[in-house]
This record gives C-alpha cells, structure tokens and sequence, in this order.
C-alpha cells in the first residue's frame, strides 16, 4: 500500500514499514531547544546521567533575548555552559529565531526534526518530518539520539488557483484554520499538495508549516520541488536536497480542498487563532500596537512586503509599530536592501531577532484595554504578557496598512 | 486509584492560562511557577486547588506552547488527574512522559460532571465514579507503556530503570 510522507520519513527512521496508530522508536536528526525549555531539559539530561548529546544537537537563546531580568540570566548561563560541557551548539542572542535558524542552516528533506518548541513544525516546509515535544523529550533525543512517536493518520490540503493581490500564505493558513478549527487537524499530519503550491515561495510554505500546530497538527508537510531546491541552493546547501513526495496511493483519512483565489485577507480576532474573519468583515477596530515579526512572519520576504506599503509613509500617530527579524541573515539582508531605513523613517521600532513580545516576556507588552495586531502565530488570552489586552492576527501586508491607519486595515487599499 | 474533587474549566485551556508568558522568568522554580497555574483561566485557582483534586476540562485542553511546565506545574499543585473532552496533542504527551493522567471521556459525560463533584478513579479497568451523583463513566484504559509510565512515575524515570523507551 503507498506511503503519506509522514510514513515514508518515519518508516525510514524507524528502519521498518509502519502503519498509522502504532507506536516505534526513531533515530532523529536534529534536536533543539529555546531557552524557555532548555532549562528543564538540562536538568532531565543531568538527572538521567547522560554524558554528552547523541545527535546533533542545538541551544537558541532566543525568548528572552537579550535577557531582561536576572534569573533568566542565570539560566541562560546554565545553557552556555550545557554547550560547553557536550557537544551541542549554541546560538546566542542576536543569532534570531531556533524556527529560523533551523530552515536555513539546518533542515534537510527527509529529516526527523524534535524541538523543544511548538512551532517546531515550521521545518515541514522543506519535506522535514519536524514537530514540536516536551523538555524531557529532548533530553531523551540528546542522549538516546532517538525519541518514541505514535506515527500519525494524515490529511491531504490540497490548494488550488492563484491568490489574489494582497493575500498571502498567512491569509491561507488562518483561512484553513479559521475552516477546520483550533482543533481540527489534532494528532494529524497535514500533507500540504495541488497546483497552487508550485507558486509558494519557500518562506511562504515555512508561514503555513509554522501553523500546523495551531490546528492542533503533528506536523505541517510540504513535498520537496524546485523551490525546495532553490531555497537549499541560496543557503549553500544544494546537496542537502532530496525528493520526498508521498505514493500516488497513499491513504489519507480526509482530504480538504481549498481554491485560494477565493480567499480575502484574514483576521483571527482574539482569544483564539480559528476565531477568524474576512477583512471585509472585520469593521473598523482601532489597534494600539502592531508588531511585525516573529517565527511566522519575520522573513526577509515579509519584510519586504512591509517596506513596499511603509515606503515613504508615516504609522499612525497614535499606535506603535514593533519590527523585528526572524534571524541574524534577515537582518543583514534587510539593512542591506534598505528596508530596515525604510522602518525606521515610518517610526517602527526595531528590535533583536528573537521573540519576546511573542511570548509576552519581554519588549512590547501591551497595556490594560489595549488591542494588539499581530503577524504571530497565536492569539490566547494573556500571551502577549498582559490578560488585560486583545491580541489580533493577520498577515505582515496586513499589519503594516493598518500601522498607517491605526485601524484594522485591507491591504488591497493601499497598494 | 485516584480520588478528588472537581474543578470546572471550559474550552481550549491554553497553556498560556495554564502556565502565562509573564512567569517565564520562575519557569526554573516550578513550585513558585504553580502558585500561578491556570491564574488567567480562574484566579483563585492556585490559592484554593488541594491535593488530590481533579481538572475538567472541555474540547482541546492543553493547546499551545511545548512548554512541559505547564503539566508539571498542575501537578506540583497537587492535582491528581485531568480529564477533558480532548486534550491537545502537545499536552498529552508531556503529562503522560512526566506522570499526569489525563483522560478523554464523551461530551455529555464531561457537561454532566459539575465543580466540586467528588470522583473517584480507576485508571487501569478505565472507570470514573461520581460519588456524588453516584453514576460511572467509562473511558479506554491506557495502554501497558502508558500505564507503567504512570505507576513508575514519567518517561524520564523508565529510561533510567529501562536504558531505553519501551516501545
């Protein structure tokens, strides 16, 4: 019988065929962490008498980066000095996003990927079979180089047409989300295929494998093409490609199919990221705070998108603009073509590559009663560090339009 | 066997409720951590939980973040078992790897359950008494992997015994 991806990977991983339901042991590829979870991994990794890493092996300090309270300090110290001890690398702060990272330097079609992160997904994008666990998950893949899985059911999103101007991955994900639910793709393997996908940049299709999860998804796969090749060939990485699509009789519990010529721009309105609505729909909401950024949309092709809208425009007076890149590369890139020159005039605010006002710890906590827009992946109730606050979502071109207007704004009228 | 009372949550408990981005700098000091648990969901919830009671919660119990902390903080105070109408993938597995039954019954099981009922719960026969009501849900007893995880204490603690998974 054929092969999803996600059974193809795994069957390869666990040296056997495996079937969807069962439970096996793989050997993994790649294993990483943040500093918000790599403490407690450190301490299972030491209580479990582990000597040095099994496979490779990586540390991002990128949640709350640089720190900004002592005790976060002295656990990034404990970090620094796991990697000097083993044979795991560290990427400090200022290096960008473990997400990021990880789809640039690291990633490979093929590859069984764990992170100590949810968005540990995003690696789908480039054919990786990569999700996110526990601490003590990945203490156990340092050590044993290998972790237990129950090998998921998947489902096919097949994406037909061609997006309209001004709608882009984001808007399909959160469509897709915004259809199925928070909760519609749990445990699952979203396999994503149809002729739109030709047309998906790399950075797009790393947009829509990011939010695999947030529809609750094990991983969010893409099968490896041209632009896979071309992505690996920019980071110097040509010969890490491989072909991995799934057998043309490959078992699927559902298949969803979607024409995306149809789709507006969206909106995911607070507290929940499937909580979602045409632009049209939307009304006028005023918004205090728009941040752009994060492991969603932080690449230097959202960037981009931001600068052709912010190009010789003002934000409102009244909100502040937040920008940050997704990685150490992108912000290089950025300075490079001018766009972090364009930000600054319009008055955004650049910080580090890193996510803390993502995840509510540091740099562009809201306010009591203040509505923030997002180009993050979630939206729950007190993420962004204050209860008090409302969190929307949406796409960068999104986000920078209504940081002109101070409302929640169609991109498609200021193009 | 566990037993103890109930505690009511809705739907899609996030671990942002569980375990908020604003404590990220007491993630290293669990029991400081769980003086907060699930405060943006219910904020008398970590003055007034006692040992041995029992979460319900609805659909999707447990979506967002990786972050371990967040089963290991509902347990540190001292909630013995969360049962819910779906847990997020995530979630499940870390309150399993680290020790923390959780439990999938049908809908109108959980609706019918209310705050402060008092269960009792066999895990491996997969029955949960309502004392107080005096009625019996049943649920899917764990697999022998899960089981021993539970009795022996976690993930970390079998491979310690083990060498390895026991899959």
């Amino acid at each position: 019988m054929g092969k999803t991806m996600a059974e193809k990977i795994l069957s390869f991983h666990a040296k056997k065929d495996v079937m969807p339901g069962e439970i096996i042991t793989v050997d993994v590829d790649l294993a990483f962490v943040q500093d918000g979870t790599g403490p407690l991994t450190v301490d299972q990794f030491n209580k479990l008498n582990f000597e040095d890493v099994k496979t490779k092996s990586l540390v991002f300090i990128d949640h709350a980066s640089p720190s900004p309270r002592k005790e976060l300090s002295n656990t990034q110290s404990k970090l620094r000095g796991f990697c000097k001890k083993t044979s795991a690398e560290i990427f400090d702060i200022g290096e960008g996003i473990s997400h990021q990272i990880v789809a640039e330097k690291y990633a490979k079609p093929g590859d069984v990927i764990v992170g100590a992160d949810s968005h540990s997904c995003t690696a789908g994008a480039l054919g990786a079979f990569a999700t996110g666990m526990g601490s003590t998950d990945i203490a156990l893949a340092y050590g044993l180089g290998k972790v237990w899985f129950k090998v998921p059911e998947s489902y096919k999103i097949v994406l037909n047409g061609k997006l309209q101007k001004g709608v882009y991955a984001k808007d399909i994900i959160l469509y897709l989300i915004g259809l199925i639910g928070a909760d519609g793709a749990t445990y699952k393997a979203l396999e994503f295929s149809g002729e739109a996908i030709k047309d998906l940049s790399m950075e797009s299709r790393l947009t829509i494998s990011n939010m695999a999860v947030e529809a609750g998804a094990k991983v969010g796969l893409f099968p490896t093409d041209e632009k896979t090749k071309e992505y690996l060939k920019m980071q110097g990485r040509e010969k890490d490609f491989k072909e991995i699509f799934p057998d043309k009789d490959a078992k699927y519990e559902k298949v969803i199919e979607i024409d995306i010529s149809k789709i507006e721009p969206q909106v995911a309105f607070p507290h929940t990221v499937d909580n979602t609505r045409n632009i049209s729909e939307v009304g006028k909401v005023k918004i205090d705070q728009v941040y752009i950024g994060t492991c969603t949309n932080g690449r230097i092709e959202d960037l981009r998108i931001v600068a052709a809208i912010l190009k010789n425009k003002k934000k409102a007076e009244d909100l502040r603009l937040i920008i940050a890149p997704a990685s150490k590369d992108v912000y290089l890139q950025a300075i490079k073509e001018g766009l972090i020159d364009i930000f600054i005039k319009s008055g955004a605010t650049i910080l580090p590559p890193g996510c803390g006002p993502c995840v509510g710890v540091h740099a562009g906590v809201p306010g009591d009663g203040e509505k923030l827009l997002s180009t993050q992946n979630r939206n729950f109730h007190g993420r962004a560090g204050n209860p008090n606050s409302e969190i929307y979502l949406s796409s960068p071109a999104t986000a920078a339009a209504t940081a002109i207007n101070g409302y929640i704004t169609d991109p498609r009228e200021v193009f | 066997m566990l037993k103890g009372k109930v505690w009511k949550f809705g739907d899609n408990i996030s671990t942002d409720h569980i375990a908020p981005g604003r404590y990220f700098h007491l993630r290293s000091n669990l029991p400081e951590l769980a003086k907060h648990v699930l405060e943006d969901a219910r904020e008398d919830f970590a003055t007034k939980v006692e040992k041995g009671d029992i979460i319900v919660g609805g659909k999707n119990f447990g979506l967002g973040s990786s972050r371990e902390h967040a089963p290991r903080i509902i347990k540190v105070a001292g909630v013995s078992c969360v049962i819910a109408k779906s847990f997020a993938r995530i979630f499940y597995r870390n309150s399993i790897n680290i020790g923390l039954p959780v439990i999938e019954i049908k809908e109108n099981e959980i609706d019918d359950i209310n705050e402060g009922d008092e269960l009792e719960i066999d895990t491996e026969k997969g029955i949960i008494l309502n004392i107080t009501q005096n009625k019996n849900y049943t649920f899917i007893p764990f697999p022998k992997f899960i089981n021993t995880l539970l009795e022996i204490g976690g993930i970390d603690e079998y491979v310690k015994k083990y060498g390895d998974y026991g899959v």
